[in-house]
């Protein structure tokens, strides 16, 4: 197997495609006969990535790169940033309004879940500017 | 024990019209979708009261067996739709979530 790209969009505040990234990564590993274990921590770093641009960011991208030994996931957003990254990545730490969080959301614990389903983990953010979470998952 | 089997007992309303009876092997309840996402487990039953478009792209990606709307929670139109185009059963029903997992475990129980 070869390197594999897949790149989508994600626009801020659209609930009705939120998760379609993630749906669709999924597919495309399920296809190229990735483990399902590993599919399943992808699945949960790709929508917890992909919700935290729908819900807190002014949009952005994810871009995977598959190869034999891993996979790499990078989310990246156009701003707001986070003033406070090491606050951000505590189990619990949400900014959501209440109207989010009675829909399920804003549990704080989406970073974290990204976190403990990483081999190599990154978040890397600059206030009015971008937010970039790095996410290595190994195949072997 | 199948999503059919289920409808069977007559506490539950099958929402969406799909041709798909999967098997369903236990249960998790909840609301929050982080903890849903780490932990309901491939061929569950959900039983939750979230009634939103993403509540199927969550049973989706964790290959859900069904979720089921507990006290008699409604499915909002598009989540409906979303469902349908994904072959993912949702069933309503006035039971609470306790009552839902009481009767799906002793379902389980009888078939085993
Ligand atoms: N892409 C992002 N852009 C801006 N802020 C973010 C982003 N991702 C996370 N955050 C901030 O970090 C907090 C914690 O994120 P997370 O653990 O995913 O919990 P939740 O999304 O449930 O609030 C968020 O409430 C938000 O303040
Ligand atoms: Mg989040």
């Amino acid at each position: 197997m070869s390197t594999v790209n897949l790149e989508y969009k994600v626009a801020k505040e659209d609930f009705s495609k939120a998760g379609e990234a993630s749906s669709a990564i999924k597919k495309t590993l399920k296809k190229l006969g990735v483990n399902s274990k590993i599919i399943r921590r992808v699945a949960i770093v790709t929508y917890e990535a992909e919700m935290n641009i729908v819900i807190h960011s002014f949009g952005g991208k994810i871009y995977v790169e598959i190869d034999t030994e891993k996979i790499k996931i990078i989310a990246r957003d156009t701003g707001p940033g986070i003033p406070d990254t090491e606050k951000a990545l505590e189990v619990g730490y949400s900014t959501a309004t209440h109207q989010v969080r009675e829909l399920g959301f804003g549990a704080g614990m989406g970073l974290p879940n990204i976190q403990r389903c990483s081999d190599e983990f990154s978040i890397e953010s600059i206030v009015e500017d971008y937010t970039q979470v790095e996410s290595t998952i190994y195949i072997q | 024990m199948k999503v059919s089997d289920l409808v069977s007992t007559g506490e539950f309303q099958l929402i969406t019209e799909i041709d798909a009876d999967p098997s369903i092997k236990g249960c998790y309840i909840g609301d929050l979708l982080s903890w849903v996402m780490a932990h309901l487990e491939e061929s569950q039953s959900w039983v939750t009261i979230q009634s939103h478009v993403n509540v199927v792209a969550v049973a989706v990606l964790n290959e859900a067996s069904c979720v089921i709307l507990a006290e008699g929670s409604q499915l909002d139109e598009d989540a409906k739709a979303k469902a349908e185009e994904e072959n993912l059963p949702v069933l309503s029903s006035r039971l609470s979530a306790y009552e839902i997992a009481v009767l799906i475990n002793r379902m389980l129980m009888k078939n085993d």
